[in-house]
């Protein structure tokens, strides 16, 4: 009852938190944080955005009936299904990319997220391809549409709907492993966490931090996911 | 118009259809009976290609489709097909689903390919359902918006696939209907049915098919009067 004495509450629990070394520390570099947290957002866009390309075109590819074509969707997607992020990142940004061009650390975390996103939207566009009606295909196609014309205008209008959900949850998972690339020094909210933690020592207040902003960004996105759900549903 | 010559097709072990052969000239219309499994509709489909036949020839108006030179999506604009399920694209309203393969294939004008799917809906007595989608319509509703769905291509031939069996009985007779007039017209028709009244009223000549056979071929009047085959008179006892 006496916690809830405003008086009380303040004197006893706030004040101890305010004079605390690493909330002032945490609130002297809220820009930190707010730079950190505005670029994760972007790499994280960016990446989903370019892998619904990739995705796409590597879904079409694999299940073509041409084995040019479909045999490098195929090792696309499982190359980056089948190996960690955190190895493509290093890979890509020490091994491959230097060969190519002199990628800054952002231009390398988009690239490898980018490729990575695209592999498992692949598999989601794939399943959402397949869940519409076999029937629907054999319309157009009977129509006299060829298989390019029956894709664009009949069933990938129908995927999308299947394919939303999973891509919202892709959406979240890439927002948290872009964190990994902190380890090539592209500045990310992990990042930012990391320069802060080494100058300052507060660790529990700063990491603790991050993870509440990665905490309220996933669940932003996930009421977002579940209103789109919604939507679609009674459309 | 339709030549269809030593047609085979087989789904990995089983053998579907066992050379089939068989004439439709211009304007006829031609029902298709048989029992279930009896390969009707993969013959039917092996017409415009939706099956590859393993062996055989099929040939619409001189085009042999099953040439590897013939572009088959040119001759598919010219053979109509209507599922027994409807098929309709359920993302749009029944006026794009008239209108969608005019504009995406022959790049139909939006205003003209619109005019010409407002006529056909009102050919199908459907002109007050322009706007709607598919999942407000009832069965009948939709068969006719797939019928005239097909005739926006203008077809010479028009293949129907069991166009009544999905639907409750007090609506097969408007679509049956719909047939109807459009045999009148003069439309080259195959309709594997199971209305054996369509048959016997509409039909010039009606196909029986056994195991991947057609096992006896006549006008309606004789099949259904006079069978010669046992295995039509043991069919049509079953199902008359
Ligand atoms: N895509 C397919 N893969 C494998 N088997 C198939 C396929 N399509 C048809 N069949 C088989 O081929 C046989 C003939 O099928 P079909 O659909 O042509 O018969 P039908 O005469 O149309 O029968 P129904 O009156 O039931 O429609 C059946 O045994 C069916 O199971
Ligand atoms: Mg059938």
């Amino acid at each position: 009852m006496q916690l809830l004495d405003p008086h009380i509450f303040a004197l006893n629990i706030l004040q101890p938190i305010l004079d605390a070394h690493g909330f002032q520390i945490v609130s002297q570099n809220m820009g930190n944080f707010l730079h950190g947290t505005l670029l994760t957002l972007e790499i994280t866009a960016l990446s989903v955005l370019f892998g619904m390309f990739l995705g796409l075109l590597a879904a079409l590819l694999k299940m073509s009936r041409y084995k040019v074509l479909s045999i490098p969707g195929v090792i696309y997607i499982d190359f980056f299904r089948g190996t960690p992020l955190f190895v493509q990142i290093l890979l890509f940004y020490f091994g491959i990319l230097p060969l190519v061009f002199d990628a800054s650390s952002f231009q390398a975390a988009v690239i490898v997220c980018s490729l990575n996103s695209g592999a498992y939207i692949a598999e989601i566009v794939r399943a959402g391809i397949q869940a519409v009606e076999k029937g629907q295909m054999e319309a157009a196609r009977s129509l006299g549409m060829n298989n390019r014309q029956a894709m664009w205008h009949v069933i990938l209008p129908q995927a999308y709907k299947v394919v939303i959900p999973p891509m919202v949850n892709e959406f979240i998972a890439m927002l948290k492993d872009t964190s990994l690339v902190a380890v090539i020094g592209a500045e990310e909210l992990t990042h930012s966490g990391r320069i802060l933690v080494s100058v300052t020592y507060e660790a529990a207040w700063i990491w603790g931090t991050v993870a509440l902003i990665y905490l309220l960004l996933t669940r932003v996105l996930s009421m977002l996911g579940d209103y789109l759900e919604r939507r679609l549903a009674t459309e | 118009m339709i030549t269809v010559k030593d047609l085979y097709k087989s789904f990995g072990k089983l053998q579907v259809l066992n050379g089939i052969n068989c004439h439709i000239s211009p304007r006829e219309v031609v029902c298709v009976i048989g029992p279930s499994g009896s390969g009707k509709s993969t013959f039917l489909r092996c017409v415009n290609q939706l099956e590859k036949p393993d062996s055989g020839t099929v040939t619409i108006d001189g085009v042999e489709l099953t040439s590897p030179r013939t572009d088959i999506n040119k001759v598919r604009q010219q053979v109509g097909m209507v599922f027994q399920h409807f098929n309709l694209f359920p993302h749009r309203t029944t006026l794009e689903n008239i209108t969608m393969a005019p504009v995406v294939i022959k790049k139909t004008n939006k205003a003209g390919a619109q005019l010409v799917a407002r006529e056909l809906l009102r050919k199908v007595g459907l002109s007050d359902k322009d706007d709607v989608y598919p999942a407000q319509l009832s069965g009948g509703q939709k068969q006719r918006v797939a019928i005239a769905r097909a005739l926006a291509m203008q077809p010479k031939v028009m293949l129907f696939d069991e166009p009544t069996s999905a639907l409750d009985p007090e609506m097969v007779g408007e679509v049956l209907e719909v047939m109807k007039d459009l045999a009148k017209e003069g439309m080259t028709m195959m309709v594997v049915t199971h209305e054996m009244g369509f048959a016997r009223e509409v039909g010039q000549r009606v196909l029986f098919m056994d195991e991947g056979l057609i096992v006896e071929e006549n006008t309606p009047e004789q099949i259904f009067e006079n069978p010669t085959n046992p295995r039509t008179q043991s069919f049509l006892s079953k199902v008359l």
